[in-house]
Formats: structure tokens, C-alpha cells, sequence
């Protein structure tokens, strides 16, 4: 695979009219926002019909699921929610170009990866009501549990890969992280370690234009995917809102990974339309014509679009991805309403494998103190 | 069937919003997801959208009001069941009766336990509202103790499901007052509980382990109202049941309802200081026609004068403050205009011109606000005045000001720059006839000798009476404060 070389072209798609990076060089894109398909040199892609319509359902549902979420927050069910919505391609493209035997280390925000791995919405949706960490099982899954903190999960995937290496197994992990990370010590130090040992690993970059509220040029004085070439493997910008260009990108970069080439860093280049979180107000730091800029670069319209034109996909084919979405969405309400609380003593259960004398006399407390409420309320 | 949605933490951690406007109306019929309102929080104005699918049957507070998290904002009805039965044993009564809300998305099999209790549902959750000392909750009935506790259950019907059984008895929450609605709530209507947030007195915590806590709020039990017999007084087990068991009546006999009032609406006896000053106001409002005139001063010497004179051994010890030369130069100017120093006798038909000029201190204090005079000012050296000022301002602070320093005033000054403001249009003090506001100082681009300077420049107000003050006197006084501010010098010549 071909490093993109900073080509000064200013190209009249996604990224060129971000107002705050000078020289926009070229995004790898295989379908316009107006969703005309186009070739590029180094990447190719060939899906049959069924391949593009499950993708297209793939968008339609996660962005169901998020924006259920959302509301569900709004109304006290859950804690809070960070909002994928804008970044949907940029994310099943990715999960989509895993193998089964491949492990992501998400972020929070990586609800459409969880989607393509398998994992329940509701087993995500717990987290964000406080009921457990993460409900899902990271081993079967291929899919680690979200990392709130931000990058700490670069390491985890670098460790990882490195493990991996070790055992001599032919899969890849892919590293998930945004533009934000990018500043943290842990993701250079990921980096670093990754390329020194030519770890299996991908690094895959949501750059959606903010670190909550400190837009892009505030972090970086050169385009995201160029600082790659400092540690010494390769960089790509990928068009974060055309699915089948990351899809692609990171296929050819976990081939690449598990071929034994090292490490490569995309940045799909996208847009977060939502809040970084339902505790956090965008207008407050970015213009309204921003967002209607993006707008016009949707990541599900496009697909939309192509799929009619070609033909591919029917009014019948939408109408039923729609009722599923509607499905879906009333099965993540009731199921989070519906959801069980956790038994107090539930902390104490997944500290450790065996659990230590001083946690186990803890818990004996506990639920002593517990039931010294029982006279009264039994 | 009536659903309330209450105000969500829509941050993380943030204890109200403000109600920017209502997107629905009374009688709307809305969709689950719908906006209904938007709230504008610490951190950020959000839209909410609708947990229920139903029609609008009150909206609980206006546009424009802050409401705390956990208060029901909204009423609609979903339709189904139009009584809810009566909560049973932990259970999810509103919920799962009634079959219509599919699209509510909240009915179904009831999770392990008979419970679908909900961690982070901050809307649902009576408990939380109850922690706040400052409201009340619904009274909930005494002897159905495990209706009330662990599971979110009871939070999810309407607050009426608990209401009709007015035989029950009215009970106090964990020391706090939340039974003192019960009679008003049980007659009440849908929208009852929006009134039953009333805000009860706030009092000091009572110490309590929270097992002990829930017993006394099982056993329809008081804390505040009990002395604890544990180590600091801490209320013990043995308390609570002896409590129980002994004579409730004098709970019960207090629990009257009180005059029906809105949400957040606190009312306070008028007494004390407040009846005072506010008869007071009222008096010389309505009596005296005031009038009130401005003047900017560039009071930069009058500052250096006070930091020579604080330097003096003779003001060693005393405060030294602008305000004492805001009184000097009023006394020096009422020198000139006697006048201004004087009361409408309205009995007499007569203006009293005072031989002495007894100058009042507007001070605030904890009790109000008090206005002490000094006897005789004008007689008094600056040091003196000093000493008398600070004694004055200390004695009223402290609460000990006599009967008689508070009578007897003939002229007051305000001194509304103690708080950062720059000036108002004060009050008389009633049977006077000037007060003299002195504002912030501040430090101002100003004209001096020709160029834009820094200097320190503040601003007075004088109200004064028009029946005994005319502009030309009242104006001519004002200057003169205002001269012997900016160039202390000129008081060689009065």
C-alpha cells in the first residue's frame, strides 16, 4: 500500500473547506456525498448488491440506536451519552473490515464498531445507565470494553499486538481513537512502541474536527494522518463519512498488519454533527453553517443515493430497513427502562479473579450494613 | 392513565434548569420522542423529548421558572387505566397495569424480583427529590412500609396513586417535613403535586445512621423532633421505637395544611427590623415628594488627603474611611444650608430647622437594615467622628444599636458603595429631609488639567424632601458635597 503523499491538491470534497487547516491534501474517497461511485489508484473495492444494502442498514440502524440513546438521556434513564452521530461510516466501515478473529479497543463512542461485532446495543446502553462496565463480553466479541479515558486504550491495543505477535496468530487489532488523543502522551508512547516492534496494529483515527470543544488546529499545525511519518509507518486520509473508502482503507491496513508489515495510521477525516457528549453544548463553540455544511456530506444520504440510482436497493428495501430501525428502537427503550438494577454487593464481583481477603471482609460489611435496614423494610 | 415526567439530569451532577419555553400546549397529543420543552442548564440549553405517548393534561411550571432535578415538569395521560390501583407490595403498579403503553415503551415482564427499579432514572425517583431539606415530597401512607423503599417502584406512578387514601395518616420523612400536604394533596386534583413541592422550613440535619433514618420513616417518626441518645447525640434505634410508641398526637395536630403556593415559593413572617423598615419606607414614600439629583466626583484628592490624615498620630487606631469624609463634607455644606438639615412638622403647619445636625449611618446588619444617628455631628473634630462613626457601624452590626441612637435623626447618608454599586435613588428616613447615597470608587478615565487620566471617581446621589427643598437648594447643597470631595482645600473657605 501507497503512504499518501502530501499532494498539494485542494480537493473539492470533505475537508477542503475546513476552515482551519491551510493546504487540504487528498482524501481517499470511492463515493462522492452525492453518491456517485469513483475510483482511486490505491484503493479498490468490489461488494456485491447484498454487501452494499447491508451496509446501508448497517448506518440506518446504528444511527437509530444513537439517536434513541440520546433521547433516552434526555429523559433520566441514562447517565449520559456520547453521540456517534455523523461518524456512523467512519465506524462500520471499520468494523466491517475486521476479521472474526481480529480485536478492536474502542473508545466510548464506538457504538457502530460494537454493532458489526456483534454486540448487543443493550450491552452498551448499560454502561450509560450506570448498571455495569460494559455488558458484553471482549473475548468472544473481538471487541474490548470502551475506555473512557482518553487513548489509554492505544497502549492496551499495542500491548495487545504485541501478544499477539507472540503467539504467532495471523490477526490484527485495530486501535480506535480521535483527533483529541492524538495530543495524549500514551497515544505518542502507543506509537512509538507499536512501530519499534512492528506491532499488528492499526490506529484508526476518527478525526471529527473537535477535542470536545478545541477544534483540530489548535492540536496539530500539520493535517493528522502526515504525523505518522514520524514514527515511521504509514499515513492515510480517508474520507470518514464514505463507507466504503474506510472500509477499503482499514481492510488494506489490517492486511497489511497481519502480513507482518507493522502498524498504519488512518485518519478518516468526518464530523461530529451531535455534542461530544449530552453534557455538552456545541453551539456554544462552533457555527450553525458548520453543521449544514456537513450536512451535505452525510454519511447515509450518499449511500442512500447510490443505492437508488444503481439500482441496487428499492423504496421496499428502505421502508423495511425503517421499520426495523423503529423496532429497534422501541426494543432498546424497553429494554433499558426494564433493566434490572445490579445487586449492591455486584462491585465487589469483577474486581478480581480471586477475590482478596480484604475485599472479601469488605463485602461481609456491606452487606451486614445492608441488612441491618431489613427490620424495617421486610 | 396519568404519567408525570420529571426533570432530568440532563448533565452530569446539576441540580436544576430553567424552563426556556414549552414546544406543547395543554391538550397537545404527543409522540414518545417529541420535544416538549427546552431547559437551559449549566452547561447547556437542551430540548427534551417526550418519554410517553399521550395528550398534554398540565403543564406543572411556566416558561421563564428554574425547576430543581426530580420535580414533575408534565402531566399526560397515555391513555389506559383511568385509576390506578393501589401500590402493592413493591410493585410497579402504574406500569403494569396498564396495556397501552407500547409505545411508552415501558411495560412488560417485571425484572427479577418484581422490580424495574432503574439506577440513573433521576425523573422517576421520589428519593432523590427528598433529600433536598428545602421541599416536601408527598406524604406517602405510613403502614405500607415496603412499598416505599429500595425498588424505583412506588417512584413510577402518578403521585395520585398514593393520594386517595385519606385515611391514612400523615407522617413526616426522615426529619423531613413532607407530611404537612397530605390533607391538601388528598382532596387535590391532577395537579396536585406540583403544589405539594412546597418548600418546607429549613432546620439543622439530625444525626442519624441511615438504617435508623428509614425506620423512623417507616414508623411515621419525626427526627427532628427527637433528642438522640447515642454518643453526640446521635439518634439510635431505641430512640426511634421509643418515639413510635409513645404519644404522636402533638405530630399529628400539626400536620394542618397550609395555604395552597407554588412551587419554590417560600414565605417569610414580616416582623422585627422588616415590619419596621417597611412601615418605615412606606411612611416617607408616600409623604415626603421626593426628589433625587446625581453628581460624578473625581474624589483623587480627597484620597490622598485621607492617606495623609490616616498617618497622623491622632487617627492612630480609628478608621480612616471615605465615608468619613463624605459625612464631614456633608456637615461642612449643611453648614451653608441650614435648610436642608430640617422637618416638616404637618401637625404644626411648621418647618422645623434643627439647631444640630444629627447624622444617620444607613447600615445593613444581619437583622435588616438599621439607620443609627450621630448626636451632634457638626460639633464633632474629624478624629472624633471617626471614633464615632466605626463605633456607630460596630455597635449596629453587633445588634446592640439603643432605641434612642435610632431616633432623633435629622439627615442620613447611604453608603450604597460598600456593595459595588454606583448609585440609587434613595429613601428618606422618615421626619427628614436629605440622604446623601454614596457610590463605588472607582478608578475612571477622566479629564484632568486638560488630559485623559486615571483618577478615582465616584458618584453621589441626594434625595430630598420638595416640600421644604427646592432644586436650587437641594442642587446647591449637592455641589457643595461634591467640591469639598474633589478639592478637600475648599473647606478653608465655608
Amino acid at each position: 500500500m501507497s503512504v499518501s503523499s502530501a499532494t498539494e491538491v485542494v480537493d473539492p470534497v470533505p475537508g477542503a473547506g475546513a476552515p482551519h487547516l491551510p493546504r487540504q491534501p487528498d482524501l481517499v474517497q470511492l463515493l462522492t456525498p452525492e453518491g456517485e461511485r469513483v475510483e482511486h489508484p490505491d484503493y479498490a473495492i468490489d461488494l456485491d448488491d447484498q454487501q452494499l444494502r447491508e451496509l446501508y442498514r448497517d448506518l440506518v440502524l446504528v444511527r437509530r440506536w444513537d439517536v434513541e440513546a440520546t433521547a433516552l438521556q434526555r429523559q433520566g434513564e441514562l447517565g449520559i451519552w456520547a453521540s456517534l452521530l455523523g461518524q456512523e461510516a467512519a465506524q462500520v466501515g471499520a468494523g466491517r473490515a475486521l476479521q472474526p478473529g481480529d480485536t478492536a479497543f474502542p473508545t466510548y463512542r464506538e457504538h457502530g464498531v460494537a454493532w458489526t461485532r456483534g454486540v448487543d446495543p443493550l450491552h452498551v446502553i448499560s454502561l450509560f445507565r450506570g448498571v455495569d462496565n460494559g455488558g458484553w463480553d471482549p473475548v468472544a466479541t473481538g471487541f474490548n470494553l470502551y475506555t473512557v479515558v482518553i487513548g489509554a486504550q492505544c497502549l492496551h491495543a499495542t500491548g495487545y499486538a504485541m501478544g499477539v505477535q507472540r503467539d504467532g496468530s495471523e490477526t490484527a487489532v485495530l486501535a480506535f481513537l480521535g483527533d483529541g488523543a492524538t495530543s495524549q502522551g500514551e497515544v505518542n508512547e502507543a506509537m512509538i512502541w507499536a512501530a519499534s516492534f512492528s506491532a499488528p496494529v492499526v490506529f484508526f483515527c476518527q478525526n471529527n474536527q473537535y477535542a470536545i470543544s478545541v477544534p483540530l488546529e489548535r492540536q496539530s499545525r500539520v493535517p493528522l494522518y502526515q504525523r505518522a511519518a514520524g514514527f515511521g509507518f504509514p499515513g492515510v486520509r480517508v474520507d470518514g463519512n464514505d463507507v466504503l473508502a474506510v472500509l477499503a482503507v482499514t481492510r488494506a491496513a489490517l492486511v497489511a498488519a497481519r502480513d507482518g508489515q507493522g502498524p498504519t495510521f488512518i485518519e478518516a477525516f468526518t464530523y461530529r454533527m451531535g455534542a461530544h457528549t449530552t453534557s455538552d453544548d456545541p453551539t456554544r463553540y462552533r457555527l450553525a453553517s458548520e453543521l449544514e455544511e456537513w450536512k451535505l456530506r452525510d454519511p447515509i444520504a450518499r449511500v442512500k443515493a447510490y443505492l437508488s440510482r444503481s439500482g441496487t436497493a428499492d423504496q421496499d428495501f428502505f421502508d423495511a430497513v425503517e421499520a426495523e430501525a423503529d423496532e429497534l428502537a422501541v426494543r432498546i427503550r424497553r429494554g433499558t427502562t426494564e433493566m434490572p438494577d445490579p445487586p449492591g454487593t455486584a462491585m465487589f464481583d469483577q474486581v478480581y479473579a480471586e477475590q482478596t481477603p480484604h475485599l472479601a471482609a469488605q463485602q461481609a460489611q456491606f452487606e451486614a450494613y445492608q441488612a441491618s435496614f431489613g427490620e424495617a423494610s421486610e | 392513565m396519568l404519567r408525570q415526567f420529571k426533570l432530568p439530569d440532563v448533565g452530569e451532577g446539576l441540580t436544576e434548569g430553567e424552563i426556556l419555553q414549552w414546544l406543547v400546549a395543554v391538550g397537545d397529543t404527543v409522540t414518545v420522542n417529541q420535544p416538549l420543552c427546552e431547559v437551559e442548564t449549566a452547561k447547556a440549553a437542551v430540548e427534551l423529548p417526550s418519554p410517553y405517548a399521550g395528550t398534554v393534561t398540565a403543564l406543572l411550571h411556566d416558561a421563564g421558572s428554574t425547576v430543581d432535578v426530580g420535580t414533575p415538569i408534565i402531566t399526560i395521560d397515555v391513555g389506559g387505566d383511568a385509576a390506578p390501583a393501589p401500590t402493592g407490595d413493591g410493585g410497579e403498579t402504574a406500569d403494569g397495569a396498564g396495556g397501552e403503553e407500547v409505545a411508552a415503551g415501558l411495560i412488560g415482564g417485571a425484572a427479577p424480583g418484581g422490580r424495574t427499579a432503574v439506577l440513573v432514572g433521576y425523573g422517576p425517583r421520589n428519593t432523590e427529590a427528598r433529600r433536598r431539606p428545602r421541599r416536601a415530597a408527598h406524604a406517602a401512607p405510613a403502614p405500607a412500609p415496603a412499598a416505599d423503599y429500595g425498588s424505583g417502584g412506588q417512584d413510577r406512578p402518578p403521585l395520585l396513586a398514593t393520594a386517595p387514601d385519606a385515611t391514612a395518616k400523615p407522617v413526616r420523612h426522615g426529619g423531613l417535613e413532607v407530611g404537612r400536604q397530605a390533607e391538601a394533596h388528598a382532596a387535590a386534583e391532577a395537579a396536585a403535586p406540583s403544589r405539594a413541592a412546597e418548600h418546607g422550613h429549613r432546620r439543622p440535619r439530625p444525626l442519624a445512621k441511615p438504617p435508623v433514618r428509614k425506620l423512623a420513616k417507616d414508623l411515621g417518626v419525626d427526627l427532628t423532633a427527637l433528642t438522640g441518645s447515642g454518643d453526640g447525640g446521635v439518634i439510635t434505634r431505641a430512640d426511634v421505637h421509643a418515639a413510635a410508641a409513645g404519644p404522636s398526637a402533638a405530630s399529628v395536630t400539626e400536620l394542618r395544611p397550609v395555604p395552597a403556593a407554588t412551587a419554590g415559593e417560600q414565605r417569610i413572617p414580616v416582623k422585627g427590623v422588616r415590619k419596621h423598615t417597611a412601615a418605615a419606607m412606606v411612611a416617607s414614600a408616600f409623604t415626603a415628594p421626593h426628589v433625587t439629583e446625581f453628581l460624578t466626583v473625581d474624589v483623587t484628592r480627597m484620597l490622598k488627603l485621607r492617606s495623609r490624615i490616616a498617618a497622623r498620630p491622632e487617627f492612630a487606631g480609628v478608621k480612616v474611611s471615605p465615608l468619613l469624609f463624605v459625612a464631614k463634607a456633608l456637615l461642612l455644606a449643611a453648614g451653608r444650608h441650614p435648610m436642608v438639615n430640617s422637618s416638616w412638622d404637618e401637625a404644626a403647619q411648621e418647618i422645623v430647622v434643627h439647631g444640630q445636625v444629627n447624622l444617620g449611618i444607613a447600615a445593613a446588619t444581619p437583622r435588616g437594615l438599621v439607620v443609627p444617628n450621630v448626636k451632634d455631628a457638626g460639633r464633632l473634630s474629624l478624629a472624633e467622628l471617626a471614633g464615632a462613626l466605626a463605633q456607630l457601624t460596630e455597635t449596629a452590626r453587633a445588634g446592640r444599636t439603643a432605641p434612642e441612637d435610632m431616633t432623633g435623626g435629622t439627615i442620613t447618608i447611604t453608603n450604597v458603595g460598600v456593595f459595588g454599586v454606583d448609585t440609587g435613588t434613595p429613601i428618606l428616613n422618615p421626619g427628614e429631609s436629605a440622604i446623601l447615597a454614596f457610590g463605588a470608587i472607582r478608578e475612571l478615565p477622566w479629564v484632568h488639567k486638560g488630559k485623559v487620566r486615571p483618577r478615582q471617581v465616584t458618584q453621589l446621589a441626594l434625595s430630598f424632601d420638595h416640600r421644604i427643598i427646592d432644586g436650587e437648594l437641594g442642587s446647591r447643597f449637592l455641589a457643595d458635597v461634591g467640591a469639598l470631595l474633589s478639592d478637600p482645600g475648599t473647606a478653608l473657605a465655608f
